[in-house]
């Protein structure tokens, strides 16, 4: 059986890695929700390199149909073809384009297929797919061919929870919710990012991150990318964990809402002097 | 057996599990993907079978019930094993199933969880015959007694998998809970009207090869709209007083609502709307209250948002709104007339709990007038039920 485990720049929690096993070995979709900034993106690119398998990223965006997964007939370029004499216009299979569903059923080795924000596109999206999901094979209307996988694709599909996704199609997925890590898996996870960062600096950092994260009406609580982010600008300008009040610097880093950073700001009595 | 106690209370606890995602689970325990450990079924069973986050705590208060009253330990992993055992005694030959029974029952037990704990239960077929001959090999017999050692790690394993779930850490994403923005546009998204608009962008083919042909051959491409968001909301929401508790819901619920709907007109109103309607929740600028009706009534769908409490001669008497120059020459409850019946589809969404729905007696009145729903999650997507006057696919 193939295991995934941790890669030099991705931890992984039990409870992740056991739902990503059971998924690989059970070759159904793993669908995984969680905040933004919880790594759901990266634990695909996580899988792939922790099992040597090429990666095939699906970008999913608000105009996206199903069928741009798995081919596009590009009818223009074959009608202007005609026209001007160019190309063999006969052929139509010139014409047809691999979406990326499609590269991953014709892909001659085993490969890792994300679905990045599905919820991202409309409400009946992911019912379009349920046939692809389940049996791995689609047909070309336009040449009569049949792209079937050889090697079920390992599918890792993330959302952010959007929208509500059609029960039809979430009973097919193995679903699990990334929980904002705890301080100690954070402790890990920044110091994948920054290896030779100082004890002291490191745990005066994440007091103040999940101190702010705990303050209550955040309409946006700062996630991990933007703690990496923070946790750069701080060292890059030699901060030291005193315990002066309001020494928690650049905090318009961490928050994007103007409310978010006046409301963090009288908490932490710190004048707008370190709003950057 | 277990398994059935375990969807029965799944069920009770209402999580939607179908018999697909049990089969699915079914199809783990027979792969191996479910280590013999009880936290290793938590967590695989919870992947199989829950789909939604805001399930979880549910899920784990099912579990917890399930296997909390399987104490002592050993007894608990006799009927995890008991249906375990079941599971694959569809590959049982008769004889093995004569031996199995002929057998002490302990000393299966000891043997199969020593066989799962060796890691040497492989699929089915393997499990059953290790079973069968382990059961009568010296090595379950005499004396030897793996259970002292083996049954207290699996104890310990057992109990922190009841302790994972009797935590209830995931109590915070119970449904009906009061909403964060992304919540409630996941609840509006079912108010988009999508109709094509906006610029022709999308190939035509058929028009297209249509008109090229009349061109004799010249390529003629024909681009239509696509579908958008066609959707428009009138918003009217209560200001000040009593509501103030409720602002930043209520301001949460806006930005929701911009998200999701094409043209969303917002005015604001003092516990009931009289002649004017206010521009700005400071109340400063003000609009005639005939004039938003006949500018919006066939257009736009109704939202009223407000706790609904107020002094009763603010709704039921000329004069009685709450700011006194208003003067109003009507009763409150006249103008709430108007909005309903001018307006095609109008819902109000109540942001006070709905336990205290009938203890206020203006709420009642008007809840005579519209349909009223709670500003939860639930509410929110029943509200807009009936302003599309769809019912929910399951």
């Amino acid at each position: 059986m193939q295991q995934i485990t941790d890669t030099p720049d991705y931890i992984l929690s039990d409870e992740l890695r056991e739902s990503v096993n059971a998924a690989i070995v059970l070759e159904r979709p793993l669908l995984v929700k969680g905040e933004p900034g919880t790594g759901k993106t990266q634990l695909a690119i996580a899988i792939a390199e922790s099992l040597g398998m090429e990666l095939i990223r699906w970008q999913v965006k608000s105009t996206t149909r199903a069928r741009d997964g798995l081919y596009v007939y590009d009818t223009v370029k074959r009608l202007n073809d005609a026209r001007f004499g160019d190309g063999d216009v006969s052929d139509i299979k010139q014409y047809i384009k691999l979406g990326p569903l499609g590269q991953a059923f014709a892909a001659p080795q085993k490969v890792v297929l994300l679905i990045d924000e599905i919820d991202k596109a409309e409400l009946e999206f992911p019912n379009d797919l349920l046939h692809e999901l389940d049996q791995m094979d689609f047909f070309i209307d336009e040449t009569g061919e049949t792209v079937r996988a050889e090697n079920r694709p390992i599918v890792i599909i993330t959302s952010n929870a959007e929208k509500e996704l059609p029960e039809a199609f979430l009973r097919r997925c193995l679903f699990h919710f990334i929980e904002f890590p705890a301080p100690d898996l954070m402790e890990e996870i920044i110091k994948v990012h920054y290896p030779d960062i100082d004890q002291s600096i490191l745990e005066g950092i994440s007091e103040r991150f999940f101190g702010i994260r705990r303050m209550v009406g955040l309409r946006k609580p700062p996630s991990t990318s933007e703690l990496i982010d923070w946790i750069k600008v701080l060292l890059a300008n030699g901060w030291e964990p005193t315990d002066e009040k309001g020494n928690v610097p650049f905090v318009g880093v961490l928050l994007k809402k103007p409310e978010d950073i006046r409301r963090v700001l009288s908490r932490l009595g710190a004048g707008d002097a370190f709003v950057q | 057996m277990i398994f059935a106690e375990f969807f029965e209370e799944l069920r009770k606890h209402g999580v939607p599990v179908s018999l697909n995602e049990w089969m699915v689970l079914q199809d783990a325990l027979e792969r191996k993907v479910i280590e013999p450990d009880l936290a290793s079924f938590y967590r695989v069973s919870r992947a199989v079978l829950v789909k939604d986050e805001s399930y979880y705590d549910r899920f784990d208060r099912a579990f917890a019930i399930t296997f909390r009253d399987a104490e002592p330990p050993e007894q608990l992993l006799e009927r995890l094993i008991e249906a375990m055992k079941k599971e694959f005694s569809r590959e049982f030959s008769e004889d093995e199933i004569k031996l199995l029974q002929s057998l002490p029952l302990d000393q299966v037990l000891q043997n199969f969880i020593q066989q799962l704990e060796d890691g040497r239960y492989k699929g089915h077929e393997g499990g059953n015959k290790a079973i069968g001959r382990r059961g009568t090999s010296t090595q379950g017999a005499d004396g030897f007694n793996p259970a002292g050692i083996r049954l207290g790690q699996t104890k310990g394993k057992n109990k922190k998998a009841i302790q994972i779930a009797e935590f209830r850490r995931f109590r915070e994403y119970e449904r009906n809970r009061t909403l964060d923005t992304r919540g409630m546009r996941v609840a509006l998204s079912r108010l988009r009207k999508m109709t094509p608009d906006g610029p022709a962008d999308e190939l035509n083919l058929d028009k297209t090869i249509d008109r090229t042909a009349r061109e004799a051959g010249e390529i003629e491409l024909v681009f239509d709209p696509r579908k958008r968001n066609t959707r428009k909301v009138l918003l009217l929401t209560d200001v000040g007083g009593s509501m103030s508790g409720f602002a930043d819901l209520v301001s949460r619920l806006f930005s929701a609502m911009k998200g999701e709907i094409r043209e969303l007109v917002h005015y604001y109103f003092h516990n009931c709307p009289y002649e004017h309607l206010y521009e700005d929740a400071a109340r400063r600028q003000t609009i005639p209250t005939h004039e938003v009706i006949e500018k919006y009534r066939s257009t736009h769908l109704l939202v009223m948002v407000g706790d609904a409490a107020m002094a009763p001669t603010e709704l039921l008497h000329p004069g009685g709104a709450i700011d006194l120059y208003l003067n109003n020459p009507r009763p409150g409850a006249d103008y709430l007339q108007d909005f309903r019946y001018e307006f095609k589809k109008s819902i109000w969404l109540n942001p006070e709990p709905e336990r205290n729905w009938d203890h206020i007696y203006t709420l009642r009145l008007i809840r005579e007038i519209f349909p009223m729903f709670p500003l939860t999650q639930d509410g929110i997507v029943a509200g807009v039920e009936h302003l599309t006057g769809k019912k929910r696919a399951a």
